[in-house]
């Protein structure tokens, strides 16, 4: 029970505050989990012996949780050496295997540190927020300054989105939910001159923290790409170290193309963390793996729902115990 | 990243087949295999994947990609022809009511791209049909989303029937109704938040705008980026609002686009519309044929097939079979084959369609040199009657002759000579193994990859 019982005394550690975090997780992941884990006991329940067609079968139930391609047949194949190894020939005693295997994709070498937002304790910390169009940066923006203003840190927000109709307002809405000030220019000016601005009256103001929000651009416009590459360059220029944070938003329900918008995004602006946004419909979230896998880089925060407060910071364990809940909790009974 | 598309998926199986002669069950499960693993990396829905791939293996057994001597081509020319059969003809009709306005109502989930759509089908209206829309923000519910519609009506000069954040979405809509007839706007096109499939209360109000409107269209906006889940998002609003079209958005990013056959295929709608860029212009008619390659991200292989189809005279080629059948195949025989190949275009055009050609051993740094080609043709016209049909009577003297007439060395016909010696060879063998064997066989006798 190698496996369980790590996943149990990580969440020994500090109870209150995980049974929380948990609950949640298990309530925005209450979809997720149930097709996915429930796909997994289906399985497990059909098949008794560990086959091939189980192992067609399994790949199919990941594939349809969108974990990438290649990473799944890469975990299939391990699985089935690490059955011949253990001599494992019935499906119940394959099921921890399974379990185990997928949170090493997730964790490597590495543990919750990665998760964690990288902020500065006396200094002005900086955050870019990148993506594609759609995936919910402004709206993450919003509900991260609420979160940070909650833990009493003073935020201001740099409006770069210069270019999508309404986006401006659409931060300022969100600046006043947070009661946090808003810079801003005119649509259509320079990103880079509203986010220079941003950094100087940050520091004027003496704030914790700048969020600047950027257009949503697709990874292979080069030229917005490389702007992108220059409102980055700004910020180091005047805060040295900074940007100290650079979020990919990512919308959970996309498919393969999320590995390509976090490479090309990583290119251009050295993507350190992801939000990984909607996770509270059907999809499965399962690119995360593949993204951690390929990309390395781990999920910093997840957008469970549309109120303010619907923005966790991530945690891999209870991601995880949303994903196999069911598992868990029958090995309890 | 493992991002290949279909055409350089299937070169490793191919290249072990190629020199076979014949294709084996065992080589056309490898490469269905590779088509669905092609495909599932294209974000096809795997349930959807699983239908295609049994009717294409069973296509594939018969007799049309075993016998042939290109079975990779001729995998790829059934697999393309099942997508395209499943996505469909071109449609991007929209309705016209008998008594207008016409109402068109936009869904999707957040951040599919359903407020810019509307504005790009505004001016689709306008500047293709000559039509002047009203378009209706009932997005109550995303901060700003009816300023963003404004702004989109000011760049647009089109009118934009709001009534701010507190109003209830169906009482918008319902007076945006009246605002169109008082106005004399022949079309009506109503934003409305995005939502979650699975978020009942939400849906719920997009049925009561349904109910209260009656749409002649009801557009499902989908982003092309959708994973495995686009499945669920087009069946749920299908099922609850009986969409008439979809349109498919961001496809000018570099997604393979997968979604788009998987809505397809649960919900039998037609995708109308793409959404090609951020202008207010980049809305194009979708063109499902055009998707099943992207989809399969093979490039103009098609266009490669198609052009061998259509210049290769099926006359000629039959004859020319019989004669690697016999082993009569001649000079003048390759002569004219090399014409045929010359005729489908510059041979460098040729190899740059030819997914993975570069990889291929041989021809990685081969410079593909016309002039080289122009050699062999200066070399076989440069040589008599008698030779070309019996090239065993060569000799010195004849070769010397043969080299000077053609601008090119003895040890270049000696090449020439050695080559087609060994084609003769393997054609001998080739037509031996199919012995035994009827069928057609053998279509192309060139083969590209």
């Amino acid at each position: 029970m190698g496996f369980m019982d790590k996943l149990k005394s990580k969440f020994g550690k500090n109870e209150e505050a995980t049974e929380e975090v948990s609950t949640k997780y298990k309530e925005g992941m209450k979809k997720t989990r149930n097709s996915f884990s429930g796909k997994l006991n289906d399985l497990i329940a059909r098949y008794r012996k560990v086959d091939e067609d189980f192992f067609e079968e399994l790949e199919e139930v990941l594939i349809t949780a969108d974990v990438g391609v290649m990473t799944v047949m890469d975990l299939v194949e391990e699985l089935k050496m690490e059955a011949k190894r253990q001599n494992i020939k019935d499906t119940e005693g394959i099921k921890e295997v399974i379990s185990e295997k997928l949170v090493d994709i997730y964790y490597g070498d590495d543990d919750e540190e990665i998760e964690q937002i990288n902020l500065q304790e006396d200094n002005l910390s900086v955050i870019l927020v990148v993506g594609v169009n759609g995936v919910g940066k402004t709206t993450s923006i919003g509900k991260l300054a609420h979160k940070l203003k909650q833990d009493g840190k003073r935020v201001v927000l740099a409006a770069g989105d210069t270019f999508r109709a309404g986006a401006i307002e659409q931060l300022e809405v969100w600046g006043e939910r947070a009661d946090v000030d808003v810079i801003k220019q005119n649509a259509g000016s320079d990103p880079a001159a509203v986010i220079f601005d941003g950094i100087k009256a940050a520091k004027s103001r003496d704030a914790d923290v700048l969020i600047c929000d950027t257009a949503g651009r697709l990874q292979n416009k080069v030229n917005l790409m490389n702007e992108l590459a220059k409102v980055k360059r700004v910020i180091e220029r005047e805060i040295p170290g900074a940007p100290h944070e650079v979020l990919l938003v990512l919308d959970a329900t996309t498919g393969q193309n999320a590995l390509s918008q976090a490479k090309t995004f990583s290119e251009a602006t050295d993507v350190s963390g992801i939000v990984l946004t909607k996770l509270d419909g059907t999809a499965k979230g399962g690119i995360v793996l593949a993204i951690r896998n390929e990309l390395n880089i781990p999920v910093k925060l997840v957008g469970l729902g549309e109120k303010v407060e619907d923005l966790q910071e991530f945690n891999a364990h209870a991601f995880v115990y949303g994903l196999f809940a069911d598992l868990l909790e029958e090995e309890e009974d | 990243m493992a991002f290949e598309g279909l055409a350089d998926r299937l070169q490793g199986t191919i290249k072990k087949i190629t020199g076979k002669g014949k294709v084996s069950e065992q080589d056309v499960k490898e490469m269905t295999r590779e088509v669905r693993l092609a495909l599932l990396e294209a974000d096809v829905n795997f349930k959807v994947v699983k239908d295609l791939i049994k009717r294409i293996k069973e296509r594939s057994v018969g007799q049309e990609v075993m016998e042939s001597l290109t079975p990779g081509q001729q995998v790829i020319k059934v697999v393309k022809e099942e997508l395209t059969e499943l996505m469909g003809g071109e449609q991007s009709k929209i309705a016209v009511s008998d008594r207008p306005p016409t109402v068109i109502m936009m869904v999707g989930l957040q951040g599919a791209g359903k407020t810019t759509t509307t504005g790009k089908l505004a001016n689709h209206l306008r500047k293709k049909h000559n039509r002047s829309p009203l378009l209706v923000a009932c997005d109550v519910y995303r901060p700003a989303a009816i300023n963003q519609l404004e702004t989109l009506g000011t760049q647009l000069d089109m009118p934009v029937y709001s009534k701010g954040t507190d109003a209830n979405p169906v009482d918008i809509a319902k007076e945006a109704m009246e605002q169109a007839k008082a106005e004399h706007n022949d079309y009506v096109i109503i934003d409305t938040a995005g939502r979650l499939h699975v978020d009942h209360e939400l849906m719920d109000e997009l049925e009561q705008i349904k109910d209260t409107v009656q749409p002649d269209e009801i557009f499902l906006v989908v982003d092309a980026m959708t994973g495995q889940d686009a499945v669920n998002v087009a069946e749920s609003f299908n099922e609850q609002l009986d969409i008439s079209g979809v349109v498919l958005t961001k496809l000018d990013g570099d997604t393979r686009g997968g979604a788009a056959l998987s809505i397809k295929a649960v919900t039998d709608k037609p995708i109308k519309f793409a959404g090609m860029g951020e202008k207010l212009d980049a809305l194009e008619p979708f063109h499902p044929e055009r998707m099943a390659s992207r989809i399969l991200g093979m490039g103009d292989v098609l266009s490669l097939i198609e052009k061998a189809q259509t210049n290769v005279d099926e006359k000629q080629a039959k004859e020319l079979e019989e004669k690697m059948r016999n082993a009569t195949f001649t000079f003048d025989d390759f002569l004219e084959q090399m014409g045929q190949v010359k005729q489908m275009g510059p041979l460098e055009d040729l190899m740059a369609m030819i997914p993975g050609a570069n990889k291929m051993k041989g021809l990685k740094n081969a410079q593909i040199d016309e002039k080289q080609l122009s050699h062999v043709e200066a070399i076989i016209q440069s040589m008599t009657k008698k030779e070309r049909l019996d090239p065993s009577i060569m000799n010195a003297s004849r070769k010397k002759r043969i080299a000077k007439g053609s601008g090119t060395s003895v040890s270049q016909v000696n090449r020439l000579l050695k080559q087609f010696d060994e084609m003769k060879k393997m054609m001998k063998q080739m037509t031996n193994m199919q012995k035994g064997k009827k069928g057609k066989g053998m279509k192309l006798p060139f083969n590209p990859f």
